[in-house]
C-alpha cells in the first residue's frame, strides 16, 4: 500500500542496508552498429554518491536515461532497491513504484519544468500521484520541501519564466525529492549554473543527503563538483568504463591513461595547455 | 606608451527594455597592449559579453553608448560604411556556439574564403590555398575533405577550430574570444587553448578571452578583469589576482568554486545571486548585498576603480583588507 510508505522515510533506511539501492550488471546499449555503453556495471549503496564522468559521447547520459526508463537496455540488468526494472514497466502501478525508486534532475532547468506551473502545483502534483496524503498533509509537505531547497514564498508561487536559473534548479530538485525517490540522478544539474549559485545548489545537495539518506549518481563532466559531492568514481571513455573507484583516489593518482588525460585537461593557474596529436585524436578526427 | 592597441575609457551602455534604457555597462574602461591578452571574468548578466560586443560594435539597435573606445589611436565610435568594416577585419570575433554563428547550408570552404574574396579581392585559388593552410595551423586534418562539407557534418571541437580559423583569415590584431570552449568538452578545450596560445604567438595577435572560469583566463591570460553589474570590479595581473585578490568579490568568487583537490566541508558560498547592471544600487558599492566584508563605507558611495600597488579594484576597503582576502579563498 502506497499509504503505508507516508512520508515517514528520511533516513530511515536501516532494513535495507543490505540491498543496494541501485545495482548495475553487464549494461548495454547499442544504437544501430554504434555501441553506447558497453557492459557498464556498478552498485550504489543506500546513502551513497557515485559519479559517472566522461566527455560527450561517452554513454554517460544513455546510462541515466536506461536507468529511469526513457531508453531500453540492449542488455544487462538494472535494478533498484531490489526491483529488475530492465524492462519496461508493465502497467502505470509499476511505473508509479519506478518513480519512487529513482528521480532524475536534468541539465537545463529552463527546458524541464511545465512553463504553467508554479513550484507549490508541481511539487504537489508529484504528492497526489505518488502518496495518499491529505491536503492539509500535502500542504505542509510542500511547505517542507519548498523550505528544503530554500525558495521563498514569493518564488514558490511564481511561475518558471519568472524564476533564474538556480532557482529553477531548486524546484525541480524540490519535485524530484517530493516523491521520495531512493536514488536521485544528477544528470549535470549544476553545470549550467553561474558559480556562485552551484556554491549553493551543491551545498544544499550535500545538506539534503545528509537529512534524508537519498543517494545520488552525478553525472557530470566537471572533475571539481565531481570532487565536491560524491565518494565513488566510474570513469567512461566511449561507452565502456576505464576506471573505478574511490573519487579522491581516481583524482589524485588517476591509473588509466584517459583520466590522467582528463585530470590534465583541468585548466589552473600557471597550466599551460598541450597539443595533443595522437594517433587516437586523429583516427576519431577521420572517422567523423 | 605607443604599442597600446585598444584603449576603452569610461563606456557606458544602455539597452532599450519594454521602452526604457536599462544600463547595462556602467563606466567600464581597460586597455589592451598589441599582442597582449586579457581575460574578462565574470558570471552571467555581468557585461562581459556586452563589452566585447560594444568593442566590436555588434551592440543591438537603439543602444545608447557612452564613453570612448579607441583603436590604434582612431576612434571607433565614428566609423561607419567601408571604414567600419576595414575595422572588423582587423577585431575578429569567436563565439561560444559555434552552430549559431555559421550558415548550415554552406560548405566550410565558402564559408572560410568568403571575406577573403569578397572583402580583400583575393581570387578564388589563393583564398582556398590560405584557407587549407589555416584549417592546417588549427589542427584539423584532412583539410581537403573538411573544405567539402557542411557544418553539421564536424564535431563541435572541429567547427570551433574552423571557426577561428575563418577569424584569423583576415589576419586580424585584436581577437574577441566569448566563451570560446565553454561548450567544449574538457580536453578538446586544453587543445583548443593551446592553438590559440601558438597562433597567437605566431601572429602577435592579442586577445580579449570572455570566461566565467576564473582558473581558465589565469592559465591563459596575462591579465585578468573580474566584471560584477555591469562594472569592471577588479583588474590586475592573473597569477597575482589569483594569489593576492583586491576585491572581495573575486575573492568570493574563487572560493565558492569546488576543488579538484580537496573535497571542502561545505563551499563558500555566496548569498543571494548576481546583480545584473540595472539592479545594481547607483549610489553605493554594487556587491554590498551579498558582500561579507561590507561597511559603512561601502554604502556612502559608488566606488571609483583605484589603483592600489600590483592593481586596480573597485573596493573602499581594498587596502585595509589586503592579504585578508585571500584567506577566504583558503
Amino acid at each position: 500500500m502506497l499509504s503505508g510508505r507516508g512520508t515517514s522515510r528520511p533516513a530511515g533506511h536501516g532494513d535495507r542496508v543490505s540491498i543496494p539501492v541501485l545495482e548495475v550488471q553487464g549494461l548495454r546499449k547499442s544504437f544501430g552498429d554504434l555501441v553506447a555503453v558497453n557492459d557498464v556495471s556498478f552498485i550504489l549503496p543506500p546513502a551513497g554518491s557515485l559519479a559517472i564522468v566522461g566527455e560527450s559521447g561517452s554513454g554517460k547520459t544513455t546510462i541515466a536515461r536506461m536507468i529511469v526508463g526513457l531508453e531500453r537496455a540492449t542488455g544487462g540488468q538494472i535494478a533498484a532497491c531490489g526491483n529488475d526494472r530492465s524492462r519496461p514497466a508493465r502497467s502505470a502501478r509499476d511505473r508509479r513504484r519506478r518513480g519512487r525508486e529513482v528521480q532524475i534532475v536534468f541539465q537545463d532547468p529552463y527546458t524541464s519544468l511545465d512553463p504553467r506551473q508554479n513550484a507549490r502545483q508541481a511539487i504537489e502534483e508529484i504528492l497526489r500521484l505518488h502518496l495518499s496524503l491529505s491536503a492539509e498533509q500535502r500542504h505542509s509537505r510542500v511547505d517542507e520541501l519548498v523550505d528544503l531547497v530554500g525558495l521563498d514564498d514569493r518564488q514558490a508561487r511564481a511561475l518558471p519564466g519568472a524564476l533564474s536559473g538556480g532557482q529553477r534548479q531548486r524546484v525541480a530538485i524540490a519535485r524530484a525529492l517530493a516523491a521520495e525517490p531512493r536514488v536521485l540522478i544528477l544528470d549535470e544539474s549544476v553545470a549550467a549554473l553561474d558559480v556562485s549559485i552551484q556554491a549553493q545548489v551543491l551545498n544544499l545537495l550535500a545538506d539534503i543527503r545528509d537529512r534524508t539518506g537519498v543517494s545520488y549518481v552525478l553525472i557530470s563532466h566537471d572533475l571539481a563538483v565531481v570532487r565536491q559531492l560524491t565518494e565513488d568514481t566510474i570513469v567512461l571513455h566511449r561507452g565502456c568504463v576505464v576506471e573505478r573507484g574511490k573519487t579522491a583516489a581516481i583524482l589524485d593518482d588517476p591509473q588509466d591513461e584517459y583520466t590522467r588525460l582528463l585530470r590534465a585537461s583541468v585548466p589552473y593557474p600557471g597550466w599551460k595547455p598541450m597539443r595533443r596529436r595522437s594517433p587516437e585524436v586523429q583516427k576519431e578526427a577521420v572517422e567523423r | 606608451m605607443t604599442d597600446t592597441l585598444l584603449e576603452v575609457r569610461g563606456l557606458t551602455v544602455r539597452l532599450p527594455v519594454g521602452g526604457e534604457l536599462r544600463p547595462v555597462l556602467r563606466d567600464v574602461s581597460l586597455s589592451l597592449q598589441a599582442g597582449e591578452s586579457l581575460g574578462l571574468v565574470g558570471e552571467s548578466g555581468s557585461g562581459k559579453s556586452m563589452t566585447a560586443r560594444a568593442i566590436d560594435r555588434l551592440l543591438p539597435s537603439g543602444a545608447q553608448v557612452g564613453g570612448r573606445i579607441t583603436f590604434d589611436g582612431v576612434d571607433v565610435g565614428g566609423l561607419s560604411g567601408a571604414a567600419l568594416r576595414r575595422y572588423r577585419q582587423q577585431v575578429a570575433m569567436v563565439f561560444q556556439d559555434p552552430r549559431a554563428h555559421v550558415n548550415p547550408v554552406r560548405r566550410v570552404g565558402d564559408f572560410l574564403t568568403e571575406a577573403l574574396t569578397s572583402n580583400f579581392g583575393v581570387a578564388d585559388g589563393p583564398a582556398r590555398k590560405q584557407a587549407l593552410d589555416m584549417l592546417e595551423q588549427v589542427g584539423i586534418d584532412h583539410p581537403d575533405r573538411r573544405m567539402r562539407q557542411y557544418p553539421h557534418e564536424l564535431s563541435g571541437g572541429m567547427l570551433q577550430r574552423v571557426m577561428i580559423a575563418s577569424a584569423l583569415l583576415t589576419k586580424p590584431r585584436l581577437l574577441l574570444a566569448d566563451e570560446p570552449t565553454t561548450a567544449l568538452d574538457v580536453t578538446t578545450q586544453a587543445e583548443v587553448m593551446a592553438i590559440l596560445n601558438e597562433l597567437r604567438a605566431q601572429f602577435g595577435l592579442a586577445m580579449i578571452f570572455i570566461t566565467h572560469d576564473l582558473e581558465l583566463a589565469a592559465a591563459v591570460c596575462d591579465r585578468t578583469a573580474v566584471m560584477y553589474a555591469g562594472q569592471v570590479v577588479e583588474m590586475q595581473e592573473s597569477e597575482q589576482l589569483h594569489e593576492d585578490p583586491l576585491h572581495p568579490y573575486t575573492a568570493a568568487l574563487a572560493g565558492a568554486r569546488p576543488d579538484i583537490n580537496r573535497t571542502a566541508e561545505r563551499l563558500i558560498a555566496i548569498p543571494g545571486r548576481p546583480l545584473s547592471a540595472f539592479e545594481a544600487p547607483l549610489d553605493q558599492c554594487a556587491f554590498t548585498s551579498r558582500c561579507p566584508f561590507v561597511a559603512d563605507v561601502c554604502r556612502s558611495a559608488l566606488p571609483p576603480l583605484l589603483h592600489i600597488s600590483t592593481g586596480d579594484s573597485r573596493c573602499f576597503r581594498a587596502e585595509e583588507l589586503r592579504g585578508r582576502l585571500a584567506t577566504v579563498i583558503a
